[in-house]
């Protein structure tokens, strides 16, 4: 905006006192939830965290909360997970970075974020305001990288909770790499264990043979949630040019053709570990949500569904809350691994 | 910048040519203001093959009939699947997204269309004239058929015209139009947008004459909002996210 000419920014203004008078039209329809009578409770807890609700978006699909400030209300979510924070600056990968797939995209970012002294000093200022839990999604390329971030956060007064990303599969060193072997795993949990006292979550590959034994190996170093799963590793190839789509070959499949996978998942793991188990994967409406559910999941993440629809969290949230009436439930918690 | 995501209703599916169509949409609310530069990511919900979003710049926009239309090249199965919308059909959309072109130093500035690369050059054509400003608009494409609409922009300044086969206006691409051996140094700024080749090619001459010039980039995304950033292009700053620091940039940025 920076390099806009005068003349231009006055159109701004225009534009913007045109827009405060109906600030809210976007809001409108999803602000007003049908029935507030019903006593329904839709609060969990991962760990210490209580979640007013099961709905939070999934890292990097998400931003920080603010690119979806127009339009929802963040506030209403259970929680939000921050965009991957690194020790330093990342770059990420070269376009392309993206594809679409059948019911679904590749994507390789490569966790392109400003470092974890921009968050802190520049994005935090700007989120902590939230009414919401501000979960930050970490990662890196080095155990000691890891534990310089968490360390960082866990002064962060707003900030009660970090997602360790050991399940980035864009990243030549570091993210995967650790969440695909049981030692690495517990030895990237433990390190950072060691440094951060609130809720640590970590976040599970899909892309390994047994994912109960790794969500075992991270709750016994000290683990107090799992997120699963994060992207399947996919690939995508432009047949008349006869080349890959992504640049780097490779990248993360995402979206509701990866959801029937990411159900199994879920339900493995909340069979074999006791701390509780955040479902995501393909999550595109209320009924999904509702299915994670029942197969183990204590909350839910909803990731490139926010792509398509960035109301969509919301609506899933009403959406739990209808099914919820329907069903004569009284407590979401009852929902939690309950299949008949 | 306030961003909107509306359902507005098909008024007009205006068939231009066998691959071209503008799609005329009103909104139901009143149409906030809209930059020339800027896009609309667009829902295709009678497509099972396009999951995601499709971004396409803004062509026109009329404030009273609270209509804004989008010119649409038939490519692949979304944008069939939008070629076949008809009167009354609904089509989700978020916007307006992006920045926009910025205003030229002197009065006069070529603003240069490939294809339909054309698309954002109607609004800035009808902006800055409406500033004072004199736009002349060249317009390129493979055949004929690929000039799409050109009486629209006579109103606000000349129009030249070159084709790959030279069935229409002049043969050859748009950079090897006579205009650019004869006065071309009269425009303080150029405006493009259009094929990858296309757009270096202008960004050359716009470097070798130094001129100004901005174009408007396609590069594919996901979100549109600057969530996912997939859609990042490399300048001398860093990466920039197409959909939020562009889709506009000024070439002289840009890698």
């Amino acid at each position: 905006m920076e390099t806009k000419l005068p003349a231009s920014k006055d159109l701004f203004l225009i534009r913007e006192s045109l827009n405060s008078t109906d600030q809210d039209q976007n809001k409108s329809e999803i602000e007003n939830p049908k029935s507030k009578i019903t006593m329904l409770d839709l609060s969990v807890n991962v760990h210490k965290l209580m979640l007013k609700n099961p709905v939070m978006s999934a890292s990097g699909t998400f931003g920080y909360g603010i690119e979806f400030d127009d339009f929802i209300d963040v506030n209403r979510l259970g929680g939000i997970l921050t965009k991957a924070c690194t020790s330093k600056n990342r770059d990420g990968n070269r376009y392309p970075r993206m594809a679409e797939t059948p019911a679904g995209m590749l994507n390789s970012v490569g966790l392109q974020n400003k470092g974890v002294e921009y968050f802190i000093n520049t994005i935090y200022p700007k989120i902590e305001h939230y009414d919401t839990h501000i979960i930050v999604n970490v990662s890196d390329s080095t155990v000691e990288g890891y534990m310089e971030v968490a360390e960082k956060l866990n002064s962060l007064e707003k900030v009660n909770g970090i997602e360790l990303n050991i399940s980035c599969p864009n990243v030549k060193e570091g993210g995967m790499a650790f969440g695909t072997s049981c030692p690495m795993a517990g030895a990237v949990t433990k390190a950072v264990r060691g440094v951060y006292s609130k809720t640590m979550i970590v976040k599970l590959s899909p892309n390994v043979t047994n994912i109960a034994e790794i969500a075992k190996a991270v709750e016994d170093e000290g683990a107090d949630s799992v997120s699963v799963i994060n992207t399947l590793l996919g690939m995508a190839i432009d047949a008349e040019k006869r080349r890959p789509i992504l640049s780097t070959i490779t990248g993360g499949l995402s979206g509701p053709a990866i959801k029937p996978i990411a159900l199994r998942m879920v339900w493995q793991v909340s069979k074999a570990v006791k701390i509780p188990v955040i479902g995501l994967g393909g999550i595109s409406n209320a009924t999904d949500a509702i299915e994670f559910l029942l197969a183990g999941a204590t909350a839910i993440q909803v990731g490139t569904a926010n792509f398509i629809d960035p109301q969509v969290c919301i609506k899933i949230l009403d959406g739990i809350e209808e099914y919820c009436n329907r069903h004569g439930v009284k407590d979401i918690k009852e929902l939690i691994g309950a299949l008949n | 910048m306030k961003k909107f995501i509306h359902d507005f209703e098909v008024t007009h599916n205006h068939h231009i040519t066998d691959n071209y169509f503008a799609i005329y949409l009103k909104c139901p609310v009143a149409l906030p203001q809209i930059l020339p530069g800027q896009f609309a990511e667009v829902l295709v919900s009678n497509s099972t093959t396009t999951y995601l979003r499709r971004p396409f710049s803004i062509y026109d926009v009329d404030y009273e009939k609270n209509v804004l239309s989008l010119l649409i090249k038939k490519v692949g199965d979304g944008t069939s699947a939008l070629s076949k919308l008809k009167e009354g059909d609904i089509l989700n959309l978020i916007y307006p997204l992006g920045n926009s072109f910025s205003l030229p130093e002197g009065k006069k500035a070529l603003l240069i269309g490939g294809g339909v690369g054309i698309a954002p050059m109607l609004l800035l054509a009808k902006f800055l004239h409406g500033k004072g400003y004199k736009p002349d608009v060249l317009i390129g494409g493979r055949t004929s058929n690929d000039i799409v609409e050109p009486e629209k922009y006579k109103p606000f300044g000349e129009v030249f015209i070159t084709t790959d086969d030279g069935s229409a206006g002049e043969k050859g691409m748009v950079t090897q139009h006579s205009l650019f051996s004869e006065n071309v140094k009269e425009y303080s700024m150029l405006y493009a947008c259009g094929p990858d080749p296309m757009m270096k090619a202008v960004a050359r001459v716009a470097a070798s004459l130094e001129i100004p010039c901005e174009i408007s980039l396609e590069n594919t995304m996901a979100c549109g909002i600057g969530a996912c950033l997939c859609c990042v292009v490399e300048t001398v700053d860093g990466n920039k996210t197409t959909c939020i620091e562009g889709p506009v940039f000024d070439t002289r940025k840009l890698k």
